[in-house]
C-alpha cells in the first residue's frame, strides 16, 4: 500500500515496529515504532509520559515527509 | 547413527497459545513440540528430532539481539546436525523470525537450514539464498503437504546427495546459476524457446529475470503548515460494530471514515485485526493510529489540516495483489483530494 500511494508522488511514511518488512515492500520513508500491539504508544508508561511520547513519534513522521531523501531512510 | 534436528516453532505452533503469547521469550524443550512430532516420524530411521525452540513472534521480532543470543546458545549446546524452522505459511512475522534464525545460524554456525514459506512471505527474501525454503500454501492447512517435502530435502541434505531444481524438489529458488549439461547447443534451445512462444506453447527461459520494482521516493513537502495530511493504517481500525464488515485476516476490502469532527480515534474505533492482541490497541486507538496528534499539531499550527477521510484495512495474511489494488485506490483519492502527506501506520 505505501509504495502504491508514493507511485502518485505524495510523500508517505510508514510507522512500523518491523523496519525490515517495511524496507523490503518498499517504503522509502521510515520511522521505527514501539512494539506490534501499540505501535504509536506504549501501555507500561504513565498516561502523560505516553503522550508525549506519541507525539514525539509523529512528529518524526512529520519531519520525515518534511525531508527531502535520495534512498531509504529512517527517521 | 542417526542425523540431529532441532526444531523452531513460534508461540502458537509450540502449543503455547495464541497472540496473548506472542511476546514470550524463547525456551527450549527436549521433547518434539507441534510440527516437531510429525517431522520427527517422517525421518524414520535415519534421523530424529532432539528437540524444540520455541518464540514468540513479536518476541523474537522486538528482542531478535535477546532471542537469538539465547537461540544460538541453545543451538550451540545441542550441536545438532540440522536445523528445521516453521513452516510459517503466509505468517509474516513467523517467517521473519524463521529467516532470522536461518540466517545466524548459516552465517555463525555453518549449519544447514530447512524451512517453509508462503512466496508472499516477507522474511522469505532475506533468507531464500542461504537456507532452503520449502513452497507452502498460504495457511496452516498446508501442513501436511509441507513437512514431507522438507523431510525429503533434509534427509537428502544429510547424505551429502546433490538437491534437484527448485520446482522438482518443491523448494523456492535460491537465485543462483548452475551449470547443466545439455545435449543442445545455446542457440539451438533459444530458437525452441521462440518458436514454442510464437505458437503459443510453454517454455521455460533458463535464465529468469529479476523483477525490480521500486518507487522512488517522492518530493518532500515544501510548508507542512499550509499541508494536508492523511493518515492510514492496515491494524484494522474501524468505528464500533464495523459497519463495512472489513475482514480480520486476507482482506478483501478498505474502508474510510470521516473524521473531520473528531479530535482522537479513542472512543468510537476498536480494532478488528485477527493477527495481534487487541487489548491495548482497544484501550486507546491512537496508539495505533495517531489521529490524536496529527489533530494537535493542526491545533498548533504544525500543520494546515488533517485528511477529513481516515483509511483504514487488515494488514494479516493479506495478498500482496490485494495490497497493491487497496494501495492504488487511496492513492487515486488522495492524489484527487489534494493530499500532500500519507502517514501509514503497521501493527
Amino acid at each position: 500500500m505505501v509504495k502504491e500511494i508514493e507511485r502518485y508522488g505524495i510523500p508517505i511514511v510508514h510507522m512500523s515496529t518491523i523496519t525490515t518488512i517495511s524496507e523490503s515492500v518498499g517504503a522509502n520513508r521510515i520511522v521505527p515504532t514501539i512494539a506490534i500491539p501499540y505501535p504509536v504508544g506504549n501501555p507500561n508508561l504513565p498516561e502523560n509520559e505516553e503522550y508525549t511520547l506519541r507525539k514525539k513519534m509523529v512528529e518524526r513522521a512529520l519531519k520525515g515527509l518534511n525531508t527531502e531523501i535520495k534512498e531509504v531512510t529512517q527517521f | 547413527m542417526k542425523f540431529k534436528v532441532l526444531y523452531y516453532v513460534n508461540q502458537f505452533f509450540g502449543q503455547i497459545g495464541g497472540e496473548e503469547e506472542a511476546g514470550m521469550a524463547p525456551v527450549f524443550k527436549k521433547e518434539n513440540i507441534g510440527p516437531a512430532l510429525g517431522f520427527n516420524g517422517l525421518l524414520g530411521e535415519e534421523g530424529e528430532v532432539v528437540g524444540t525452540l520455541i518464540c514468540g513472534d513479536n518476541y523474537f521480532n522486538e528482542n531478535k539481539e535477546e532471542a537469538l543470543e539465547y537461540i544460538m546458545n541453545v543451538i550451540k549446546e545441542s550441536n545438532p546436525d540440522i536445523i528445521v524452522a516453521g513452516p510459517a505459511f503466509n505468517a509474516g512475522r513467523y517467517g521473519m523470525a524463521c529467516s532470522g534464525v536461518a540466517n545466524a545460524v548459516i552465517d555463525e554456525l555453518n549449519i544447514p537450514v530447512v524451512t517453509g514459506m508462503y512466496i508472499e512471505n516477507p522474511g522469505l527474501d532475506s533468507c531464500r539464498a542461504k537456507a532452503i525454503v520449502v513452497e507452502t500454501t498460504d495457511s496452516a492447512a498446508g501442513m501436511r503437504k509441507a513437512l514431507p517435502v522438507m523431510a525429503n530435502i533434509v534427509k537428502k541434505l544429510m547424505k551429502n546427495e546433490e538437491l534437484g531444481l527448485p520446482a522438482e524438489e518443491g523448494y523456492i529458488s535460491q537465485g543462483k546459476r548452475l551449470t547443466v549439461l545439455s545435449d543442445k547447443r545455446g542457440s539451438r534451445r533459444a530458437v525452441d524457446m521462440l518458436l514454442a512462444r510464437l505458437t503459443d506453447e510453454p517454455f521455460e527461459t533458463e535464465l529468469p529475470m529479476p523483477v525490480f520494482d521500486k518507487v522512488d521516493p517522492a518530493p518532500a513537502i515544501k510548508d507542512l503548515s499550509k499541508s494536508t495530511i492523511a493518515l492510514v493504517t492496515s491494524g484494522g481500525m474501524v468505528p464500533h460494530g464495523n459497519p463495512d464488515r472489513i475482514q480480520s485476516a486476507s482482506a478483501q476490502k478498505w474502508g474510510k471514515y470521516d473524521v473531520s469532527g473528531r479530535e482522537a480515534l479513542t472512543g468510537e474505533y476498536c480494532t478488528i485485526h485477527g493477527g495481534f492482541d487487541p487489548v491495548y490497541a482497544n484501550e486507546i486507538p491512537d496508539r495505533v493510529a495517531p489521529l490524536d496528534m496529527l489533530k494537535e499539531f493542526q491545533k498548533e499550527g504544525v500543520i494546515g489540516n488533517v485528511f477529513e477521510y481516515f483509511y483504514t484495512t487488515t494488514g494479516t495474511g493479506t495478498s500482496v495483489g490485494n495490497s497493491i489494488k487497496f494501495g492504488t485506490e487511496i492513492g487515486k483519492e488522495l492524489k484527487e483530494a489534494g493530499v500532500d502527506g500519507v502517514i501509514l501506520t503497521s501493527t
